[in-house]
């Protein structure tokens, strides 16, 4: 009970600048900054600087500090820059389609239609399944021979016989198609709370000034919406640049490195090749350039804001 | 507003096929689980399994070692559940009423979390760990499922915090509760729903989790559930489809069942951490 008697007692209206850390919310911090400390900012930090040293897995020699030789051999590495461009495919890929679908998928769940609660509900669904899972369900789908995809295509006279993954032309999309599909909950779900918090009455006036449904999308809607999807689309692309699993169970990155993102990349330098230092290197260089490209995006949409 | 006829034809139509894109996969994945095998290898399969069995289920069952995957999965998921809960709820309640350094480094740290990818957190963690023998452990893993699970954690319980009145709290005090009284018997109560629901997503992250599982775990009999079936994949013929399909649909159950329980809270949650004041 010392506790109760050290501390304050909460002051009336919320203080702006707020009362400096007191022992009671040290004491209430801790338990949880303690393990962030250890097993995430320290690990961060120790990542970064594992970039510049030649560390490798199962080594007896000492790890040597190296500089940059690991980026400098990263700049000429053409099959990292090849995993790289795939990367940023797929991470667009996804991101823009997936976006407009579940804005479409939004708006619909935000109007007074019957059956709503069963699409919300099954909207749901990708998003608590495992992404082994996902994975392994769009592997059924995509088989040559017992998938339903090429047998749909034979009933509808389009041929069929495909081999959706592991065929060069189609991987990437294949995989793309799979990607949209396990994020649409994420993004529906965020921008079906931004139309909700879109004022009805403004709806309605405009309605009665005689402006159009784009017009009043355009005018009422996408302003009111505007920062949740900055955010989702922003926080989406991160995500599937930074994505692993689903790629991994659906082709393990073939064919041919078709369909090999960065982190499947960075994964094999590591832990199938045991290039500690090099893959730390990858990480930092996808961190680098996610972070100009974000930040040129969103201060883009941002000044755009301000104009229009 | 009334929306004319053709509009909401158009309206009904494209939900539908919202609906079927949605569903179809996982119908299949259904399907094919409930499939004999002689039906898998026809060369025209069907929607519905026209001799529908449980052979695959059992066959998953007998070439993989399942049970032992789901005990840790279960406990793995579990652990971690209640651990980053019963640390985060402290936390995301001082995040929530205190505007100081500290809250907002906490914030800041929840947001760059999200941005760095994996693998520049999983090598030094793999040499972390291994120094402390706690590779292929169970233990090792908990703990990096807990502050993998703790920033989407910090983010809800922060909102729910924001939703209980401080008022609430002021008039305790004023009645002479001490801080960890009024902590215990005014805000717990009041935030435990949103307890609960954070913890199980807490549990759903957990038990679907992959990349750590598959770094962090060496041998079968310690592997989560999602490195198992993974084992499956790749070598598969026709015939072997049945029982992964099974096993796949077994390992989603959990998380859809406990998913659907916490569905409003989330979408709620996700909100409420959104919503400044």
């Amino acid at each position: 009970m010392t506790l109760s008697t050290a501390t304050k007692r909460p002051r009336k209206g919320a203080p702006s600048q707020g009362p400096p850390a007191d022992y009671g919310a040290w004491f209430l911090v801790l338990p949880a900054l303690i393990p962030i400390l250890v097993l995430s900012v320290g690990p961060l930090l120790y990542g970064i600087a594992l970039s510049f040293t030649d560390a490798q897995s199962g080594r007896t020699a000492a790890t040597q500090w190296v500089g940059l030789l690991n980026f400098q051999d990263l700049a000429h590495d053409t099959l990292f820059w090849d995993s790289f461009r795939i990367g940023l495919l797929w991470a667009v890929g996804v991101t823009v389609p997936q976006f407009l679908l579940a804005l479409g998928l939004a708006l619909l769940l935000n109007q007074d239609l019957r059956f709503r609660w069963l699409a919300r509900a099954l909207a749901i669904i990708p998003w608590a399944m495992p992404e082994v899972v996902v994975g392994i369900m769009w592997r059924l789908v995509y088989h040559p021979d017992a998938g339903v995809l090429n047998e749909t295509l034979a009933d509808l006279g389009l041929g069929g016989g495909r081999d959706w993954l592991t065929g060069t032309a189609t991987a990437l999309l294949a995989v793309i198609v799979v990607g949209i599909w396990a994020g649409m909950p994420q993004t529906t779900v965020a921008l079906l709370a931004g139309l909700q918090n879109t004022p009805r009455e403004l709806h309605e006036a405009a309605a009665m000034d005689g402006a159009g449904a784009w017009r009043r999308f355009r005018t009422v809607t996408w302003p009111a919406i505007k920062p949740v999807a900055l955010a989702i689309s922003a926080l989406n692309f991160i995500w599937n640049f930074n994505s692993f699993a689903l790629v991994y169970v659906l082709t393990q990155g073939g064919p041919g490195g078709r369909t090999r993102l960065p982190m499947l990349f960075a994964y094999e330098e590591a832990f199938r090749y045991g290039q500690f230092g090099y893959a730390a290197a990858m990480g930092c260089v996808m961190v680098a350039v996610i972070s100009v490209i974000l930040a040129f995006y969103l201060v883009g949409r941002l000044r755009g804001g301000d104009t229009s | 507003m009334r929306t004319s006829r053709p509009v909401r034809a158009a309206q009904y139509l494209a939900l539908l096929a919202y609906l079927v894109f949605l569903a179809f996969p996982f119908v299949w994945l259904i399907s094919t689980a409930f499939k004999p095998a002689a039906e898998l290898g026809s060369l025209h399969p069907t929607w519905i399994p026209e001799n529908p069995t449980l052979e695959n289920f059992r066959q998953a069952f007998d070439e993989q070692p399942l049970l032992q995957a789901t005990a840790n999965s279960l406990i793995v998921a579990l652990s971690a559940a209640l651990v980053a809960v019963v640390i985060a709820t402290p936390m995301a309640y001082v995040m929530a009423r205190h505007r100081n350094r500290l809250a907002k480094a906490a914030t800041g740290w929840v947001v760059i979390s999200q941005a760095f990818p994996f693998v520049l957190i999983i090598i030094p963690l793999f040499l972390i760990l291994k120094n402390f023998h706690l590779i292929n452990s169970l233990a090792g893993l908990i703990m990096v499922y807990v502050v993998w699970a703790l920033p989407f954690a910090l983010w809800m319980l922060v909102g729910y915090v924001r939703a209980v009145p401080p008022e609430l709290e002021e008039a305790a005090a004023v009645d002479g509760a001490g801080r960890l009284r009024i902590l215990v018997s005014v805000t717990a109560p009041l935030l435990a729903p949103g307890i609960v629901a954070t913890a199980m997503f807490a549990f759903i992250t957990a038990w679907n989790e992959f990349f750590f599982a598959l770094v962090l775990l060496k041998t079968p009999e310690k592997q989560t559930l999602p490195v198992i079936l993974n084992r499956f994949i790749g070598t598969e013929g026709v015939a072997d489809l049945g029982p992964l399909a099974a096993a796949a649909f077994l390992a989603t159950i959990p998380s859809l069942v406990i998913f659907a329980l916490i569905q409003k809270r989330i979408t709620g949650g996700m909100l409420a951490g959104a919503v400044k004041h």
